[in-house]
């Protein structure tokens, strides 16, 4: 059964078209990457699935619900997470109560004032696996402000996880990386994929991360669809490559 | 937030010994105990402030509505309808903290100066009702006619209207429930996601935290707290004018936060008793006090944005 379900997406800003009757079906297990030249409405089709935005019209179906007008939080719950292409973490908390926070929210607990002893413990060690699969470790006291790009990064990636997603959405997860960097969260995103079955969306800009990743492809270019296939059918494609090398000749 | 950490403990152990011990040392370096119980009062309206400013990243300029509320509550229980300490406290308590509840789903969408403008338009409202309804509040006047009545506690009675040491402990005594409850709610999973809202909003409500509810609820803990505060101060001075009410009130409590430390638990504590004996030592010499402590605190917020605490706290890490 699909489980994610765009339908004819638009949203305008103005006079302005972002993103232009925009439609994409993700099945189960799949990792979808979302590609196109900047200023392609990546973003904004980002943000209309997990509901940062609303759409002008068209319809998203999650798991055969219409989400379309849910709030952010409400699609959280239902199991989409994201992460941002500007990292959105807690700056001045530690990395081992970033991830506490985002495991305790996933656990139902975000209202509660006191905790039994095995669920602290259970807690704890819940964000502590975390911790590992994000190489995080060595690092949990420190806050996130201080920690390198690529390490903030990886504490994002973990937060989303800790809400045990069922769509996990990545922004430019390689964004501004080095190449020591990229390599761990391509590891990392890869093995989300095959090991823990995660279905996924992600934009991206480095096409050795896409092609190397991604099961299908979308290419967007001026928020409409240019094409839509596997790694190989989008490699060979023409209007692909012109929207890519037009936009390098320009 | 895990284990012991024996630093804070030295602190919280400083900080509890020297409030218990106020009787004791405030006369002999010149204060009156009267003094210690205004700080401890306004301390507490200024950790309650916090707890919202500090801790969820939200900046009300209104709490002294909720403050006014408490001291008005208590007043008029124990002016117009059981002459009883306690139930007057019990009272305003509520009044103040229902009518946070009621406002605040007005608010809670609000962000920044335009959450702050728009707990004052709400403070300035309660400040014009008690002004106007002279035959209720007193109006300008302030409510007289009544004073704090002995404590029963059916084995003994406390007259903590002559006795400044039994009031002061009654002070004390309901200042640690407050502040005891608060460290505990901060400390819960709950009041991390207090810290989730002030550090990155965005994250928070990505991660599925309702933000505006936990905003609400923040905000009524505050304002709960607030109003406790504010019926100690009415019946400290056994008194309440709409001053208590007024948007500079609110103020004074944002500058007492932010002049001790906003990010520290015991900074509004400090900062409070900064600017109440900076006040009573100011007043009497010079009626343009105010500018003293806005020069004062200029040069706290341009010299140590953390606040005093932020600087002892920095001296001690070097």
């Amino acid at each position: 059964m699909t489980l994610l379900q765009v339908e004819n997406v638009s949203k305008r800003f103005g006079s302005l078209v972002a993103v232009n009757e925009v439609s994409m079906t993700v099945e189960p297990g799949e990792l979808r990457a979302v590609i196109g030249p900047n200023g392609a409405g990546k973003t904004t089709f980002f943000n209309l699935i997990s509901g940062f935005a609303e759409p002008t019209s068209g319809r998203i179906v999650f798991d055969g619900e219409d989400v379309t007008k849910l709030l952010p939080a409400r699609r959280v719950w239902r199991g989409i997470a994201r992460t941002f292409q500007i990292t959105e973490v807690f700056p001045e908390l530690s990395v081992f109560e970033n991830l506490l926070i985002a495991v305790e929210i996933a656990s139902g607990f975000r209202l509660r004032v006191r905790l039994k002893a095995e669920e602290v413990a259970k807690v704890r060690a819940r964000t502590n696996e975390l911790l590992d699969m994000g190489r995080l470790a060595d690092k949990a006291g420190r806050l996130v402000g201080e920690l390198s790009h690529g390490d903030q990064r990886a504490t994002e990636i973990m937060m989303a996880l800790a809400l045990n997603p069922r769509l996990l959405l990545l922004d430019e997860p390689t964004a501004g990386m080095g190449d020591q960097e990229t390599y761990d969260i391509t590891q990392l995103i890869r093995k989300l994929h095959k090991e823990h079955k995660l279905t996924m969306v992600l934009i991206e800009h480095d096409m050795r991360v896409v092609f190397h990743l991604a099961d299908r492809i979308m290419v967007l270019a001026e928020g409409s669809l240019l094409a839509e296939g596997t790694p190989e059918q989008i490699a060979a494609n023409e209007a692909v490559q012109a929207a890519y090398l037009g936009k390098a000749a320009a | 937030m895990s284990g012991f950490d024996p630093k804070k403990q030295a602190a919280n152990i400083v900080v509890w010994l020297l409030l218990i011990a106020v009787p004791l040392w405030l006369p002999a370096v010149g204060g009156y105990i009267e003094l210690g119980s205004r700080v401890v009062v306004l301390g507490l309206a200024a950790l309650a402030l916090n707890f919202l400013l500090g801790y969820t990243g939200v900046l009300s300029f209104g709490h002294a509505a909720y403050f006014g509320l408490g001291a008005y509550g208590v007043g008029m229980m124990i002016r117009y309808l059981v002459p009883s300490t306690g139930l007057g406290i019990v009272f305003g308590t509520l009044v103040g903290t229902v009518a946070a509840a009621l406002i605040g789903p007005l608010i809670v969408r609000l962000r920044g100066v335009y959450f702050a403008m728009v707990t004052i338009a709400f403070g300035q409202v309660f400040y014009f009702i008690a002004f106007r309804w002279n035959s209720v509040t007193g109006g300008d006047d302030g409510l007289t006619g009544w004073t704090r009545q002995p404590l029963h506690f059916g084995f003994a009675t406390v007259d903590i209207l002559h006795k400044p040491n039994a009031f002061y402990y009654l002070v004390l005594a309901l200042f640690a429930l407050a502040a005891a409850v608060m460290a505990y709610l901060l400390r819960s999973p709950f009041g991390r996601t207090l810290l989730a809202i002030r550090e990155n909003e965005r994250r928070a409500r990505f991660l599925g935290i309702p933000v505006d509810r936990h905003i609400w609820i923040s905000w009524v803990i505050s304002c709960g707290f607030v109003s406790l505060a504010g019926t100690l101060y009415a019946l400290l001075n056994n008194f309440v004018d709409p001053r208590a009410l007024y948007w500079t009130q609110s103020g004074d409590f944002v500058i007492m936060a932010v002049l001790g430390g906003m990010r520290s638990f015991w900074g509004p504590l400090i900062g409070a008793a900064i600017y109440v004996v900076l006040q009573d030592y100011l007043s009497s010499e010079t009626a343009n006090w105010q500018s003293f402590i806005g020069l004062f605190f200029v040069l706290v917020v341009l010299f140590f944005p953390r606040g005093v605490l932020g600087i002892l706290r920095r001296k001690a890490a070097s």
